[in-house]
């Protein structure tokens, strides 16, 4: 398994590099992952996105889809690829610290 | 009389239909299936028609063909389902009541859910090739053309047979190649995928697939609209594919009764157990095929595997028992790749596509993950078992569960 040092901590990643631990997760952490996605800093508009996925995955057990979260999290679509820019269920479900969504097979 | 209502009368349902009836005591059960339209279609075949290989008799049959006699057949379309009350209301105004339900509603395509999709250029320069009427319109728009930009472009996941778009593409090479005018046609596939395919190692030997026969690849391409008069697609992140003729996948959804029932997620796909395909939240209720939201790909062979696993299921619990028959995912596509050659995958929801010989460790005759004349008799011979066997509910001489024999890892 795969593992990454972030904020002085040693961090396990599942097989499509999310994190493998949900325990590890802060916002601080958040902040960190979101660098690695080229997003430096996380706005107010991110968090809502962030809070959303991580309320519905406490709720449901599953990552929402783009169109769930674009219907009910208060961010249209064109905003949601200009904040987690090229796929941005997967990119926030990384940064909310959150397994990839199923979606695609 | 106990009483088992089979909503949908397409793959799954008629599987389930004429498994059942072989099995369920006539004199205690009646058995129902709904269904809005008259004629099956063999949807695996559309995907010949543009390029004039199958015929649109080659891919339609009466659905009563394949209904057994003594079978309550209701044709009408589906108002909504009432699943606390173990009823089913229709748009002809009939009230059914039920005991065990199967809801086999499949899915569809919607076009208007892109902005632009059913504009002008709608069967004019733009096609969708998973209706009957969209694959006739293609094939007599490529009977005329000339050449120039051929875009495929996939809306968004889940869609139905995953692996067709690729085929589209491969036959597309094939077909203008074999009229002369290969050098007069780009081919352009356009995915949201970060691949070629879903699954990371089919995805790089498919991709390779797509390299070779000079197929060009762009990946990560959300489509936001369709821009009719300049004809192109535009992404979310405004990047711009001009086209000359766009065949699109659009957004692939539940039916519309699923959504008037309030039991299926935004696309309308209800909320499985991808296990046991029990409707989450019911004791009484089979999901099965295309309506189901499993994580697996919405293909025929996942119908039909799916099919030997709900029937265990079910017979376990109208007795009272545990539902113990556990679905693997298991998908099994045959991937025409032109030329009159074929590629294999075999997969689950665990163990992606790999290469080896299928089904017999070994020997074959097919090869997985791999370019053969074999391959595409597979896929030929498919459409007689389909007709013949498959619907009828008979056994199919694969195994309902994946196996890793004959797989190299």
């Amino acid at each position: 398994m795969a593992a990454v040092e972030l904020l002085g901590k040693t961090i396990e990643l599942d097989a499509d590099g999310h994190l493998a631990n949900m325990e590890d997760w802060s916002e601080d952490l958040a902040k960190e992952l979101a660098k690695q996605e080229g997003i430096e800093e996380l706005t107010e508009k991110h968090w809502m996105v962030i809070n959303f996925l991580r309320k519905e995955y406490q709720e449901t057990g599953s990552v929402p889809s783009i169109r769930k979260l674009t219907k009910q999290s208060g961010v249209n679509t064109k905003e949601l690829y200009q904040l987690f820019p090229k796929g941005p269920a997967k990119k926030a479900a990384k940064i909310a610290g959150l397994p990839k969504p199923k979606g695609c097979v | 009389m106990r009483k088992l209502l089979i909503l949908g009368a397409g793959t799954a349902g008629t599987m389930m239909l004429n498994k059942l009836h072989n099995v369920l005591d006539k004199n205690e059960w009646q058995i129902t299936i709904v269904d809005q339209y008259e004629t099956h279609y063999y949807q695996p075949g559309f995907l010949f028609i543009p390029f004039d290989i199958y015929t649109k008799k080659d891919v339609i049959k009466p659905k009563r063909d394949f209904f057994p006699t003594g079978v309550n057949v209701v044709m009408s379309e589906i108002d909504r389902i009432e699943p606390d009350k173990n009823r089913v209301l229709l748009k002809n105004n009939q009230v059914l009541s039920y005991d065990y339900l199967i809801i086999a509603t499949g899915s569809k395509i919607r076009p208007e859910e892109t902005e632009g999709m059913k504009g002008e250029l709608w069967y004019k320069n733009i096609f969708d090739f998973y209706t009957i009427d969209g694959a006739l319109a293609l094939r007599n728009f490529f009977k005329h053309w000339e050449g120039g930009k051929l875009v495929l472009n996939i809306t968004e996941m889940p869609i139905k047979c995953p692996v067709a778009p690729l085929e589209f593409v491969f036959l597309a090479d094939w077909f203008f190649t074999e009229k002369g005018i290969r050098d007069k046609v780009e081919i352009h596939f356009v995915t949201p995928l970060p691949g070629a395919f879903t699954k990371p190692r089919a995805a790089s030997i498919l991709g390779d697939f797509l390299d070779k026969k000079n197929i060009k690849l762009t990946t990560e391409f959300n489509i936001a609209r369709v821009d009719n008069e300049n004809k192109k697609i535009v992404s979310w992140d405004e990047q711009e594919i001009p086209f000359d003729v766009l065949v699109t996948i659009p957004t692939n959804m539940g039916d519309e009764a699923i959504e008037r029932s309030g039991m299926g997620d935004e696309l309308n796909f209800i909320p499985t157990d991808k296990h046991t395909l029990m409707a989450k939240g019911f004791d009484n209720i089979f999901v099965i095929g295309d309506a189901t939201d499993l994580p697996s790909s919405k293909a025929g062979s996942v119908a039909h595997f799916e099919s030997d696993i709900l029937f265990e299921n079910f017979l376990d619990v109208i007795d009272g028992l545990e539902p113990k028959a556990k679905f693997d995912g298991h998908a099994n596509c045959y991937i025409e790749s032109g030329f009159g050659k074929g590629i294999l995958i075999d997969f689950n929801y665990d163990t992606e596509p790999l290469p080896g010989k299928f089904p017999l460790p070994g020997i074959g005759p097919f090869s997985l993950l791999e370019e053969t004349k074999m391959n595409h008799y597979g896929k030929v011979m498919f459409r007689w078992m389909y007709w013949h066997l498959l619907l009828k509910g008979q056994e199919l001489p694969i195994e309902s569960q994946m196996t890793m024999a004959g797989k190299r890892v």
